[in-house]
């Protein structure tokens, strides 16, 4: 098979520095020669491909922006959005797992843990001793997170935790889950600990979607957490909605990976396949395509780039993420099937990529915000009128 | 111990060349450069040997300016510090060689890890010759290494089978595949890599041995021949392949 190239038609890499530089291409080499060899058939098996988790941990993947006191890299977030990109390239479980270990359990450990929390998990957690998953949403709360039925209750020592979250990405192997409960009313974010008694976290089975990624439901029944497991400084639905931010920054670069795969195979596939012996990039209708296609990766690239440099600089909105993120799902969705029309039968098959991406998109385009939630939270911004 | 390797900046082999205006050179123009991948294993090498017997490992690479992309992901990759002997002049194997050389004798290390081959040239010769200018002892296209003392056993791919060598240092390794598996440069790599210096020396040489006279590209392939597209085709193939290619 022909090496991935990366489309670049606007020479980015050129805005990138030395560091960045480096990072895309360890990160890349690592995808070629660890993930694409496997990865079809860790999807089809719906199995998740564990041996690369200590060969991420080692690339230094995990929490790569927090400092190096606790173990991290202490890197930017472009250097991050890149490695995003990489990982999805790779396959979307791929890229989902490192930014649920990075943006959604060492971010909120990080940004509302006590220092004492903070040197006993980030460490572990960059080095993927442990796993963490994140448990915000539940079975009838999904884009309504502030109706969350999940309580906790003081008593004496710590809590008491009783609910259930869904659709948790790395529940079942987890070491520890970000949980969020109210505590009088107010959302409160919990460290869970695996082997915590009524604890429990089944797995979700029969996914045409994220196969090579694992998916579980959290359930809580009188679940005792110590005081010390509290994360002292998040307090109401803006915690754990400022960790979905960086999580979103996550897909809004990921799904970036996702375009340049199934361009980089539609192109070549187009350039070889012959009809009424011609190749089929030979006429209007697939080079039509094909533009299309890179005309939506470049712009995306370009959002992306900024994106990140707002988000470097401190000054970026959440809406500018729920921008990036709304708008990037839906091209590379849109360029996994156009892709899929190029490539006709053959796009089904695990011979090539795309229907992987496709499907993967499915998902990404209704987690973390909808695209409709974030349609709704762009034009609240701009009209100044809720519509939710 | 000091280590020494010895690294290239190279095409990547999945970038399409064109030859330069002058015809006497390629035309880096849109050129994707890497470290080249035999320089890969040889890294590796000099890291593994430094972990286990400790000392430093420092990178020495002849080119312009642009080499020092490689160097830094060589120091990403571990490697401590970094020596570019710098110039603009194309220069041939022997002169590269004795510049190398002669940075080897100033970094008194009496071990020198490189690729068997450079991936833009393949003259595979640049050990040899380095080994030589040195008196050091040798190991072309090592697939094992391994030092303990001053003793090196080290084994080579041969037509057909493997053999087994002994020497002793000093001596040039130059790594084949199948010697290692490179590390990845991590993270954590990069960011240290920003701290570590490359040192810079400019290089004059006195003149090439050897001069390029012309470089072109290979003749475009003629298009195919269709014969048939079923059966009814075979006595013609055969016909084709036994008097016109005379393959059979």
């Amino acid at each position: 098979m022909k090496k991935f190239e990366a489309v670049d038609y606007f020479n980015i890499i050129d805005l990138l520095n030395e560091e960045e530089k480096l990072v895309q291409v360890s990160v890349r080499t690592f995808v070629d020669a660890e993930v694409i060899p496997i990865i079809e058939e860790y999807y089809q098996e719906a199995k998740f491909p564990f041996q690369l988790i200590p060969k991420l941990a080692e690339l230094g993947v995990f929490g790569m922006t927090l400092p190096e006191k606790y173990g991290c890299a202490g890197m930017n977030n472009l250097a991050y959005g890149l490695v995003n990109q990489e990982l999805e390239r790779g396959d979307s479980g791929l890229r989902s797992f490192m930014s649920v270990q990075s943006s959604l359990v060492m971010y909120p450990i990080f940004t509302f843990g006590s220092e004492e929390q903070k040197m006993k998990w980030l460490p572990k957690l960059a080095n993927a001793e442990a796993i963490g998953c994140f448990g915000l949403t539940e079975p009838d709360y999904g884009s309504n997170p502030n109706g969350m039925i999940a309580k906790a209750e003081k008593v004496s020592g710590g809590f008491l935790l009783n609910g259930a979250k869904m659709w948790i990405t790395n529940g079942s192997i987890a070491d520890i889950a970000i949980v969020w409960a109210k505590l009088d009313g107010v959302v409160k974010g919990f460290i869970v600990e695996k082997g915590f008694k009524g604890f429990s976290a089944p797995e979700i089975k029969k996914k045409h979607s994220l196969r090579a990624s694992i998916t579980s439901e959290l359930i809580f029944e009188d679940v005792f957490v110590p005081d010390g497991n509290l994360l002292p400084a998040a307090n109401g639905l803006k915690a754990p909605l400022m960790c979905l931010n960086q999580a979103r920054f996550s897909i809004a670069w990921g799904v970036t990976g996702s375009m340049l795969a199934c361009y980089d195979s539609a192109l070549e596939y187009a350039k070889t396949r012959i009809q009424f012996n011609k190749p089929i990039a030979s006429y209007q209708l697939t080079q039509d395509k094909l533009v299309t296609m890179l005309t939506e990766i470049t712009k995306t690239q370009l959002l992306n780039l900024q994106l990140a440099k707002l988000k470097d600089s401190g000054n970026i909105k959440h809406t500018q993420i729920s921008l990036a993120k709304r708008n990037n799902v839906e091209k590379a969705l849109e360029i996994a099937r156009t892709a899929r029309e190029i490539f006709g039968a053959s796009g089904i098959t695990s011979e090539y990529p795309i229907m992987r991406h496709a499907n993967n998109l499915e998902s990404v385009k209704t987690y973390e915000g909808t695209h409709e939630m974030h349609t709704l939270i762009i034009g609240e911004d701009i009209t100044g009128l809720g519509a939710f | 111990m000091k280590i020494v390797v010895c690294v290239n900046h190279v095409p990547d082999t999945a970038t399409r060349v064109n030859i330069s205006t002058n015809q006497k050179t390629i035309d880096s123009n849109g050129v994707t450069y890497v470290v080249n991948p035999y320089d890969e294993f040889a890294i590796e090498e000099a890291l593994k040997t430094k972990e286990a017997v400790g000392g430093e490992v420092v990178a020495i690479s002849l080119g312009n300016e642009t080499n020092k992309e490689t160097l830094r992901k060589v120091l990403a990759m571990g490697v401590d510090s970094a020596v570019l002997l710098k110039t603009e002049e194309a220069m041939d194997s022997l002169s590269v060689a004795k510049a190398l050389a002669q940075e080897i004798k100033i970094q008194n290390t009496e071990l020198v890890f490189m690729g068997k081959q450079s991936v833009d040239y393949d003259n595979a010769i640049m050990g040899q010759y380095v080994a030589a200018i040195l008196d050091f002892n040798i190991v072309a296209a090592a697939t094992n290494f391994n030092l303990s003392g001053n003793k090196i056993i080290a084994e080579r791919e041969i037509e057909g089978g493997k053999e087994t060598i002994e020497t002793s240092i000093p001596a040039v390794i130059t790594a084949q595949k199948g010697l290692n598996e490179p590390r990845y440069a991590s993270l954590k790599g990069i960011m240290a890599a920003k701290k570590k210096v490359i040192e810079e020396k400019e290089i004059i040489i006195s003149g090439n041995f050897v001069n390029v006279i012309e470089m072109k590209k290979p003749p475009q392939k003629a298009a195919g021949k269709i014969v048939g597209v079923d059966a009814s085709a075979v006595p013609e193939l055969v016909r084709l392949l036994k008097e016109e290619a005379k393959v059979i």
